[in-house]
């Protein structure tokens, strides 16, 4: 009876992880398949062939798009890291008036839904000129709010012992922030850097708005227009095109799947 | 203590900075769009309360603010049972227990846009996966995305299966809460499992329960790329989502003021929601 709901649960577990996985399978069987292939069910492709990656890639500036969206993601991610740290720091270990105030206004942030901000900050991108431009992309995502919550959190339980002896040897609160704090705030550090880089890397409403030349565009916008358009032409085409964003993510996951899940999950969590 | 005080000050400017133009100006611009013509092009001009009567009476509006209700109606209780019993099978020593978490996971880390590009594809009518399998068992094809009726719950379908995993791991935490010593007196005591899950594993999971139900409400009321991509709001806009209409009057027809009120009322809603939610799960917790 035991090794029967043993049994039991092995299979449900099976099935389960088959409905999850078989779909990202077929997307990357069915993106190597000839046009007359695509449609069947089969992993395995009879005819394997990378006409459809050729074809993509000469349709639409995808390789340009890849650079873009590494690009972004990158700066936004070293950004707030460092910036982030900065702000942790003064939070958590400096005193001085306002302090609190500021505490409190970004606590406040986290509740801010995102549309009620959207056309605002869109119109201030008209205003300053960055349609079309990677300041769009990069500069309104330079400080993250729950960045800032984990990072001071985590400085938060750092001996002041730490500070008192830094500060006695000369130390400048931004020697001790990078050459103290960060050493040992490096699982916290981890954390922020997987969430803000997936979240820039897959974020595509922001994109759509500010970015209009195909030669800015990240890869996600450039998937979508190109998917919408019509400029894949055919199922295998585009299904292609999504591999280029799918991949790099699906190995950065496999090897690293710990962090990603406790870094994308404590993010909603805190968020 | 004064240097401490000026390296505090010399530190949080940055911050203090971005927020004046980044959080600060737009949140009170977006009140202030609420009462403006603006197409970015001429000068923006006064509206008085127009923006405001034209949302009131705007049936393109309250259709999306409905589809997304349907939409939450179907995707939030889905996306709790799914999650608890996904969680209930992983809780236990298993064989290959990371595989099967880090399965679960995957498709939250894929990009919206490719789930939503590669499921257009599932739910083709004519040559999608999903009426091919129904096929196999003597089930008529079904027009997923074209049929007004199963084009929402068809999405709504589509999203709790991306999101799942991310809700698993919220009760997989919880239930390492659950006192083993209560475990343990439920089960001399003669209970059977199912009056263990319903009397001790379901309250005290309740935490989460509450999570899960703010965290997915919230993501359900931004719903865009799903119906931008695979319906484009359609068909007879039973897809259109709130954030969707947002995008396209801003987008398409330049009108700022109305697009910025659209993100107010959106706003408030998701609060009044919200807040609603756990007045009523509050007092679950509490009694």
């Amino acid at each position: 009876m035991k090794s029967l709901a043993k049994l039991a649960v092995y299979i449900g577990l099976a099935l389960a992880a088959l409905t999850f996985l078989y779909p990202f399978l077929w997307m990357a069987s069915s993106s190597l398949k000839p046009p007359v292939e695509v449609g069947t069910i089969s992993l395995i492709p009879l005819d394997a062939t990378f006409d459809n990656y050729r074809t993509m890639w000469s349709r639409a500036p995808f390789g340009r798009a890849l650079f873009n969206s590494v690009l972004v993601a990158t700066t936004i991610t070293f950004a707030v890291l460092v910036l982030g740290s900065i702000t942790a720091y003064a939070l958590a270990r400096l005193r001085f008036r306002g302090r609190p105030a500021l505490e409190a206004v970004t606590l406040g942030l986290l509740l801010v839904p995102g549309q009620l901000t959207l056309i605002p900050l869109y119109t201030l991108m008209v205003k300053l000129g960055w349609i079309d431009s990677y300041a769009a992309l990069i500069v309104p995502y330079l400080f993250n709010a729950t960045a800032i919550l984990m990072l001071r959190q985590f400085f938060l339980q750092i001996p002041q012992s730490l500070v008192d002896s830094a500060r006695m040897d000369g130390m400048g609160e931004l020697r001790i922030l990078f050459t103290i704090f960060w050493p040992l705030a490096r699982p916290a550090l981890s954390i922020v850097a997987i969430f803000t880089f997936m979240g820039s890397w897959n974020e595509v409403l922001w994109p759509l708005l500010v970015v209009r030349d195909a030669h800015l565009m990240t890869l996600p916008q450039l998937l979508t227009v190109f998917a919408l358009g019509g400029g894949a032409g055919s199922l295998g085409v585009s299904l292609a095109s999504a591999m280029v964003l799918v991949v790099p993510v699906v190995v950065a996951y496999m090897f690293l799947q710990r962090s990603f899940i406790e870094s994308m999950a404590g993010a909603g969590v805190k968020g | 203590m004064r240097a401490e005080e000026r390296s505090g000050w010399q530190l949080s400017a940055p911050f203090v900075l971005f927020l004046l133009a980044f959080a600060a100006y737009p949140i009170c611009f977006a009140i202030a769009l609420v009462f403006m013509h603006w197409d970015l092009v001429t000068v923006p001009s006064f509206a008085g309360l127009d923006n405001l009567v034209h949302l009131a009476t705007d049936t393109r509006f309250w259709r999306a603010v409905a589809n997304t209700f349907v939409f939450l109606f179907i995707h939030v209780p889905l996306q709790i049972a799914t999650a608890l019993a996904l969680a209930l099978a992983l809780d236990r020593p298993l064989v290959l227990r990371a595989f099967w978490r880090a399965a679960f996971f995957l498709p939250v880390v894929i990009s919206g846009a490719v789930v939503a590009i590669l499921w257009s594809n599932l739910y083709a009518t004519d040559v999608g996966l999903i009426n091919g399998l129904l096929a196999r068992v003597g089930i008529a094809p079904v027009p997923w995305l074209t049929d007004p009726r199963t084009a929402m719950p068809a999405i709504a379908l589509m999203v709790t299966w991306k999101n799942v995993g991310f809700y698993v791991i919220i009760y997989l935490a919880g239930l390492q809460n659950v006192p083993r010593s209560c475990r343990e007196a439920i089960e001399i005591e003669g209970a059977t499992s199912w009056q263990r899950f319903r009397f001790l594993t379901l309250p005290s999971l309740l935490p989460q329960t509450i999570l899960v139900l703010t965290l997915s409400t919230i993501n359900g009321f931004q719903l865009f790329i799903e119906p931008y991509v695979m319906t484009g709001g359609g068909p007879l806009r039973r897809t259109y989502s709130v954030v969707l209409y947002l995008y396209t009057n801003a987008f398409s027809y330049q009108k700022m003021g109305y697009a910025a009120t659209i993100g107010v009322a959106l706003a408030l809603i998701i609060g009044a929601v919200v807040a609603v939610q756990r007045r009523l799960l509050g007092r679950a917790e509490a009694a």
